[in-house]
This record gives C-alpha cells, sequence and structure tokens, in this order.
C-alpha cells in the first residue's frame, strides 16, 4: 500500500468522525451506491418485502385450501413450484410464508438487540463491576453453542414461532452487547463526551443523545447480519418442529414436511429452502456492503 | 563530481519512471530520474518522506506493490543488463544475491514465526546453493559479522527475542549474507536509538570496505549523508534536482530546495536565532504543475519557473541541478550572484 | 505460559457456574407445575404432594439450585421422564456418536475452508477468487437443514452412491459432515482469505521479495503461518456453531446423537434430558474454546510482542 493512499484513508477517517451526522450519512450513501454487491442484496430484500406486502395479490391459489386430487404434482404452468402432499400450491405458500420468516426474523432480532444495545451502553458507560457482571452474563450465554440457547429456552416455554421469536432473539443479545459495549467505550473517550458532561449532561442524556447515534452504524451492520442468522435458526427451529406447525406456510415447516417426500417429490423441499436461502443471501451480501460503506478501514 | 576508481557503473538508472495508477488519478512516484552507482561507491538519496526516494529504491528491485504501482519508463541497468525488462526468473537471482535490500523497520520487516538463522539461510540455500548446514553455518557467521554476542543462541530465536538494533544488525546480515555487489539500505536507522544508529552506520560502512559493494544510503537525515556517503542526490517531488559529491553539496548547495534543506540544519558554529524551513507545501504526486515542481516555494522564484520544468543539467564544476537559475533563460540577475553566493 | 494456562482455567469455572444457572433457571419458565405434569393427569392432590416433597420442589428456588449444583458436580444428571433411566447413561452413549460427527465436519470446516480461503488469497480480485468467494458466501446462507436434504437427495437417491441415513460406516459419515461442516468452512474460507491479504501487505513478505524467494516459498512458507493465526479462533467459534447444528443434521440423517436425543426430548418434554444434554454439549463447547485460547495464545505470542 503506498503512502499516499493511507494518508487519503486517514482523512477519510478523520472526517467521518469531525462532522457526524449530515456529510457522514452522504458519504455512507455514496460508497453504498457504488458498492454493487450491497446493492445486490438490498434489492433482494426488497423484493422480499414487496413479496411479503403483497402476498394476497400475488399468490395465484389459497395456501391452505386443500385439494387432495392435485395432490404432488410437479412444477407446470399452472403450479410453477408443484403441489405438496396435500394439492396445496407451493408458490402460494411460500408467497404467505415470507411474512413469517421475515416477521419472525424482524421480531428476533429487534427483541434481542433492545436488550443487548441497552446491556452494551450500560456496561460501555459505566464501567466497573456493573461492566463486569453484564459482560460475564453474556459470556454465560455465549457458552451455550449455536442455537442450544434457544433449544433450550423453547423446551421450557413449549413450541411455537412466538416462542422461537423469543428463543431467538435471547441468542442475539449478548452478540449486540458485545458489539455496543466495544463502541460505546470508544466514543466514551471523544473530547466532546466529556464537554457536555462539564455543561452538566445527565447520564441518560449522554447515553441516549450523544453516545448511542454514534455507534449507529455497528448496531445496523450487526442487526443486518443476525436477521441473516435469525431467519435461518427460525426456519431451522421449525423444521424441528418447534416453531410455526402445521398447516402453516412457514418455509422450515414446509422443508420438515417436503423432507418426507424427498424421493417422490423433492420440489416440495427445493422451493422453500430456496426461499431462505436467496434471502439470507441478501441480508448477507448487505451487510457485508453495510460494514464496507461504514468503515472506510475495512475496505479492500 | 567524486568518482571512485573505475568508470565503470555497477548500476545506472536512466531516466526511471514510477507512477502508481489509482482511482483518483495517476501518482507519479518517481518521475524521470537518473543515477549511477559504481564499485565501492556510497551515493546518498535525500529528501523529504514522500519525495519518491523510498520508491525509487523498491523500484530498482522491482518491488513496487502491483497493482497499482507499475514501473511506467526508463531503464535500471546492473551490470549493462536491464532489470526492467528482465524476466521475473532472472529477476529473482538477482535480489538479495547481487541487490539487497535493508528496510527502514526492523520492528515488522523480520517475519515473526520464523527464527532469524533460517530467515537468513533460506537465502543462501536459494542462491549459493548451499545445503542445509552450510547455510545455518554461514548464517551464524554473518550473525556474529555483523556484532551479535552469543550468535549461535540468537540465530535459533524468533524476532520478538530480539531488540531492535539487534533485528536491524539480523536485517544486515540477511542483506549481505550472498556477498552482494549492491546494498540498498533505505533509513536503515531511522527507527533506532541514536547511539545505535551510529553503531549500524560504522558497520554498514565496515563491511562496505570488507566487501567492496556499492551502497545506495536512502535517508532524509543529512546528518547520515554526511558520515557515510560520496555523492548525493537531493530527491524533490519524484525528480533528482540536485546531484553532486558530499563535500559540494554541504559547502556550495546550488538548488533553492539544498539550500533550504542544508539551513534547515541545527548549525553548530554559528549563531542561530531560529532554524529556518521550508514554506510552503510539496505538491501533489496526482497534480504535478508544469513548470518546476519547487516553484511555489522557492524565494527565487521568476515567471519562467512556472511555464516549464527546467533539465537536471550539469555544471561546470560537474554538479548536476535542476534549476532555472543556472541557464541562460534566467532573468533575477541579482538572486542568481546571491544564491551562487 | 502456565500461568495463561492456570488463569484461563480459574476464568472457566464461573462461566460452567453460570451455565448451570442458567440452564436450572430455564427450567423454571415451564409453565405449569412440574409436579403436576410428572403425576400425569387425574392424580390425587396427596400424589402430587408426595412428587413435591420426593423431588424437594416444595424448598426454595436457591436451595434447588444448590441441590442441583452438587449433584452436577457428582455426576448425577437426573433421570429421564420417559423411561426413568440417568440421563448420564444416555447421554454417554449418544456422546461418542455425535464428537465423531463433530470431529470429521470440524476438519471439512477447516481444511475446506483454509484451502479455499488460500486459493482465493493467492490472486486477489481474479476470476477464481471472485468464484470462490462467492461460493462461501452461498454457503454461509444456505440453510443446512436443507442443504443436508439436498445432497442426500442428489447423492442417495439419485446417484445412489452414498447412504440415506443411519450411522453404520464410514460412508455413512460423508454427507451428515459435509452438511454440518459447509458453513463453517465458508467462514473460515473469508476469515483465512482476509487475514492472508493483510499478511501479503506486511513488512517482512517485502523482505522475503527482496531476498529473492520464489513466490510459492514466500505464501506457504512466510505468509500463510502468519495468516493462519487468527483463523484459529475462528475455527473454535465455529466448533461452537457445529455442536448446536448437530441438533439438525442427526435429525435430518437419523443419527442417533447428542444433538436428536435434546430434539427428542423436547418433543417428549422430558426436561431432565433437555438439560442434561444442552449442560453436556456447553460444557464441551466451554472446553474447546479453552484449548483454542491457549493454542491462539501459544502462536500469537511472538506477534504480540512484536
Amino acid at each position: 500500500m503506498s503512502l499516499e493512499a493511507k494518508t487519503e484513508q486517514q482523512i477519510v477517517i478523520k472526517q467521518s468522525i469531525s462532522h457526524p451526522k449530515e456529510s457522514k450519512l452522504k458519504d455512507f450513501l455514496s460508497i453504498l451506491m457504488l458498492n454493487k454487491a450491497a446493492m445486490v442484496g438490498g434489492i433482494i430484500i426488497l423484493f422480499y418485502i414487496f413479496i411479503a406486502l403483497f402476498a394476497p395479490l400475488l399468490a395465484p391459489f389459497d395456501p391452505y385450501e386443500i385439494k387432495l386430487e392435485n395432490k404432488l404434482l410437479p412444477p407446470s404452468a399452472d403450479h410453477w413450484m408443484g403441489t405438496d402432499d396435500k394439492g396445496r400450491d407451493i408458490l402460494s405458500r411460500i408467497l404467505y410464508g415470507s411474512r413469517l420468516s421475515m416477521g419472525v426474523g424482524f421480531a428476533a432480532v429487534s427483541f434481542g438487540s433492545f436488550f443487548g444495545i441497552i446491556f452494551g451502553l450500560v456496561a460501555g458507560y459505566y464501567g466497573k463491576w456493573v461492566d463486569s457482571i453484564i459482560m460475564r452474563a453474556m459470556d454465560v450465554m455465549l457458552a451455550f453453542p449455536g442455537i442450544l440457547l434457544a433449544l433450550a429456552i423453547i423446551s421450557a416455554l413449549g413450541p411455537g414461532l412466538m416462542n422461537v421469536t423469543i428463543a431467538v432473539g435471547a441468542f442475539s443479545v449478548p452478540l449486540f452487547a458485545r458489539i455496543v459495549r466495544g463502541s460505546t467505550l470508544e466514543v466514551k473517550r471523544l473530547e466532546y463526551i466529556d464537554a457536555i458532561r462539564s455543561l452538566g449532561a445527565n447520564d441518560m442524556t449522554i447515553i441516549f443523545k450523544h453516545i448511542f447515534p454514534n455507534i449507529l452504524s455497528p448496531i445496523i451492520v450487526q442487526g443486518t447480519l443476525r436477521l441473516a442468522t435469525a431467519i435461518l435458526s427460525a426456519a431451522g427451529l421449525s423444521f424441528l418442529g418447534l416453531g410455526a406447525q402445521p398447516p402453516s406456510p412457514e418455509w422450515g415447516t414446509m422443508l420438515s414436511n417436503g423432507r418426507d417426500f424427498l424421493f417422490s417429490a423433492p420440489y416440495i423441499a427445493l422451493f422453500p429452502g430456496l426461499a431462505i436461502s436467496i434471502l439470507v443471501l441478501g441480508f448477507n451480501i448487505f451487510g457485508d456492503g453495510l460494514r464496507d460503506a461504514f468503515d472506510p478501514r475495512m475496505k479492500k | 563530481m567524486k568518482m571512485t576508481e573505475n568508470n565503470k557503473p555497477i548500476l545506472e538508472v536512466k531516466g526511471l519512471k514510477t507512477h502508481f495508477f489509482t482511482k483518483r488519478g495517476v501518482s507519479k512516484a518517481v518521475d524521470g530520474i537518473d543515477f549511477t552507482l559504481q564499485k565501492g561507491e556510497t551515493l546518498g538519496i535525500v529528501g523529504e518522506s514522500g519525495c519518491g526516494k523510498s520508491m525509487t529504491s523498491l523500484s530498482i528491485l522491482r518491488l513496487i506493490p502491483s497493482p497499482p504501482g507499475k514501473i511506467a519508463g526508463g531503464q535500471v541497468l546492473y551490470k549493462g543488463k536491464d532489470l526492467v525488462t528482465m524476466s521475473e526468473d532472472e529477476m529473482r537471482k538477482i535480489r538479495g544475491n547481487e541487490i539487497s535490500m535493508i528496510f527502514q523497520e526492523p520492528m515488522t520487516s523480520l517475519n515473526p514465526v520464523i527464527p532469524v538463522g533460517e530467515q537468513i539461510a533460506e537465502a543462501l540455500r536459494l542462491h549459493q546453493k548451499m545445503g542445509r548446514k552450510a547455510a545455518w553455518d554461514r548464517a551464524v557467521e554473518m550473525l556474529k559479522l555483523v556484532g551479535i554476542p552469543s550468535p549461535e543462541k540468537r540465530a535459533k530465536q524468533e524476532p520478538f527475542q530480539l531488540s531492535g538494533g539487534m533485528r536491524q544488525r539480523v536485517m544486515i546480515a540477511m542483506a549481505l549474507a550472498c556477498k552482494p555487489e549492491v546494498l540498498i539500505a533505505d533509513e536503515p536507522t531511522t527507527a533506532l536509538d541514536v547511539t545505535i544508529q551510529a553503531q549500524i552506520l560504522a558497520l554498514i560502512k565496515d563491511l562496505q570496505t570488507k566487501l567492496g559493494m556499492g551502497v545506495i544510503m536512502i535517508t532524509h537525515d543529512l546528518g547520515v549523508v554526511a558520515e557515510t556517503c560520496d555523492n548525493v542526490a537531493v530527491m524533490y517531488a519524484g525528480n533528482i534536482i540536485e546531484y553532486a559529491s558530499t563535500e559540494q553539496i554541504f559547502s556550495n548547495p546550488k538548488h533553492p530546495y539544498t539550500q533550504g534543506l542544508l539551513d534547515s540544519l541545527p548549525k553548530i558554529y554559528e549563531d542561530q536565532e531560529e532554524l529556518r524551513t521550508i514554506e510552503g507545501s510539496v505538491p501533489s504526486p496526482y497534480n504535478m504543475p508544469s513548470g518546476c515542481r519547487f516553484a511555489s516555494r522557492c524565494p527565487f522564484q521568476q515567471p519562467i519557473c512556472y511555464q516549464q520544468q527546467p533539465e537536471l543539467m550539469e555544471q561546470n564544476d560537474g554538479v548536476k541541478v535542476r534549476c532555472w537559475m543556472y541557464t541562460d533563460q534566467w532573468t533575477g540577475q541579482v538572486e542568481k550572484q546571491e544564491a551562487v553566493k | 505460559m502456565l500461568m495463561f494456562i492456570f488463569r484461563r482455567l480459574i476464568q472457566t469455572i464461573p462461566v460452567v457456574i453460570g451455565v448451570t444457572f442458567v440452564v436450572f433457571f430455564i427450567m423454571q419458565l415451564v409453565p405449569g407445575d412440574p409436579a403436576v405434569l410428572l403425576a400425569g393427569e387425574g392424580a390425587s392432590k396427596e400424589t402430587i404432594a408426595g412428587i413435591r416433597e420426593q423431588l424437594g420442589l416444595n424448598r426454595p428456588l436457591f436451595v434447588q439450585y444448590f441441590d442441583y449444583l452438587i449433584n452436577i458436580f457428582q455426576g448425577d444428571f437426573g433421570l429421564s421422564l420417559k423411561n426413568s433411566q440417568p440421563v448420564l447413561d444416555e447421554i454417554l452413549v449418544r456422546l461418542p456418536i455425535t464428537m465423531e460427527l463433530a470431529f470429521f465436519s470440524i476438519i471439512i470446516t477447516i481444511v475446506l475452508g483454509m484451502a479455499a480461503g488460500i486459493i482465493s488469497a493467492i490472486k486477489p480480485y481474479s476470476l477464481t477468487d471472485t468464484s470462490v468467494m462467492l461460493v462461501a458466501l452461498f454457503g454461509i446462507s444456505l440453510p443446512s437443514f436443507w442443504f443436508g436434504l439436498m445432497l442426500m437427495y442428489f447423492f442417495s437417491v439419485k446417484l445412489q452412491i452414498l447412504p440415506v441415513a443411519g450411522w453404520d460406516s464410514i460412508l455413512h459419515v460423508i454427507l451428515p459432515a459435509l452438511t454440518l461442516g459447509a458453513g463453517g468452512a465458508a467462514i473460515v474460507a473469508r476469515m483465512t482469505r482476509s487475514s492472508m491479504l493483510e499478511v501479503i501487505r506486511q513488512d517482512y513478505i517485502r523482505t522475503a521479495r527482496a531476498k529473492g524467494l520464489r513466490e510459492r516459498v514466500i505464501v506457504y512458507k512466510h505468509a500463510l503461518r502468519n495468516a493462519l493465526i487468527p483463523v484459529i479462533t475462528v475455527v473454535g467459534l465455529q466448533f461452537g456453531a457445529l455442536l448446536g447444528g448437530t441438533v439438525l443434521v442427526e435429525s435430518i440423517f437419523a443419527i442417533n446423537g447428542l444433538g436428536r436425543m435434546i430434539v427428542d426430548a423436547i418433543r417428549m418434554r422430558d426436561l431432565p434430558m433437555v438439560q442434561g444434554g444442552v449442560l453436556f454439549a456447553s460444557m464441551i463447547f466451554v472446553i474447546v474454546n479453552l484449548f483454542v485460547d491457549v493454542f491462539y495464545r501459544f502462536f500469537n505470542k511472538r506477534i504480540e510482542l512484536n
């Protein structure tokens, strides 16, 4: 890397610190526009949101209506993705299912980020024993491998989409808490926070009006990437029969059903899985792009 | 200019241009420079950071990070062969073997996970076709030569177990292991303590006499130049603006920039109210002015300086200088006399 | 170094206790009275009270927790509600199977991931690099349960070269291990690549070039060793995701491991079994993390001190 390029980066970083709001947003948007991958990710997400909003208008059939005379039809002009063992149109079910998958994803991440952000802010801002207690608790939550914490929670609360949302949300609390705490520590060190404090601002004002807006970017990046994982986890739990229950058109549930017909009608399992993969891919690409856009140091 | 022994240069750089092609445009880091190096000579290349001196040294060994960097023109003749157009395989045989380099960051220039002895020995095995044992023994011998105590033990250690000065000695041992004809030392002492600086310079000087190699000493420190160099090329914004023997540079600097550089040095024997600095800043390498690159900072500037870039021209005393003051086109008489002094 | 291992061991204790605490209290979230549940429908008040007395459910929660903790440290994970057998016995039967699956999966994660990352990093921004990274991006986005089913369809149903399910021979291991290891491999590949690109920019790589070494030697001898150090941490984290993933993969491929045991226990509402399984898996993860940290520290020491 040339010296020139280094100084250039430093300038970018300096600028983004000195003008926290406007120019940062503008910079961010322009970098995001340049990042083709992020654009692709964003378009995929918008496409799914569009489908979720207009599922009733887009779906050619009733997703719940059982027509046994139509069962296990392979993809055709009538049924683009075929029909399942009860003669329901898979395309229509997938379109409706987008509401469930994204709904659960957004709800779980909102829930998880809400608590994670509060824990992280409090731990980072107050430090000392408050920090120790909160962060050790977060370490404990992270000591559960993968979705096992979510499984334990569901085993207690019982199956169901609502409980899956809580379980998946709980599982992302420590991840948000860690990131928020780290960023809070960084922002807290900035001189202007001292200046505001010396002007007599109380802790709440400092935390929510001055620190929080400054740490939004890592939260948004993490939130986007967590959405991808949350959707995957929730679908996985439904696949195990612990989330949405049949006849719900939730994608994981549909996949679980399709598994019984893997030999005779593989398309029943193929399409819901494809729907999940592409949506998750969208969030992952978008999250990667956001990270590049927010953090010039991370750029190639 | 001072010439050493024979007149056939070991290294000859002609019109070398190294440019960086970035999104912001083309950065002309090295923009047409010429110099020669004789066997046994020490040539200093001085200038501020960013003037292109490090890029020059990296260009000689073709170590420019590419992309975005590229040698855009010129020749680097080593014993008459052009390194610029040579195949990568041939070039590799030159690197570390016939032309070696010492970098300015001893702390980061050694591989942290490989014992230092091995880092020296691998070059010997590669270039000198030595066996494992022979290469290792020679590596230990080199460590001893550069003054590292208990070299057998040190050779087995990893860089983190060595101090900065010790690491720079390892770098030197590594560079000299294959007895190169040319050594390029890029700010070899900048990162070191003052006391160790002197030791390292003395060591390089000493080994140079022993091995008879040509040394290119890249530095921003005129003190280092005065101590070690026979000739000096002063670089500014990608060009050489003055090229002369060390005595001439110090006793009678011609280019206003060189004069400024020397004025900014603290002088022991003169009373000085304050150190003088050169005002203004170096032009952006992305957007070089069409005239003299120093014009905007030059105390003697004339209209012509902004119109056309002067050539590096040899004067009667052998000094080469890139300045309109020393040409017939010069109009500002008074300043010239003062400048020539 | 020994000091570090010791300190790290001490730090693990509160985490282990914390995990038991969380598992215990999650179970208190169960709606309804466990004694009523245990006694079954239509049980008399006396029976319920008897069960409550017997299990110590009438005592304060903290006392119950300490009993639980002490029992665990004595190897008593309680009895299964399904067949009244000790939970630990069942776990010890299931554990080796899951560990075997996890072992092969992590090998796939490491080997496939690092190889892909290196291939990408050698020629960054080339067609190979872009394609490998695109595949990796798909890899982290695929639901393992779907990927597993698709592999099963392709290799077992269509090509019929691999068994559909079960756990009898080495052939049975291939698909589940691939399913479980693929996601981690994708993450390791991305990490390896970025770590390699970071290392390639370092001064000591320039030194190696200046020595005239061949590109191959520079990549494999000088760059790779340094680049893989941060990847160790990622592999450790992936092991956790992988352990969690056994729940899904064992269900798909009908493997009677710990993961499937937990899922079946949840379906049967066999809470002691769920508790035991989750606790055991978490302990394994804690231990693996300990090893990874020590390992990382061992390799990173020289870099830190640099």
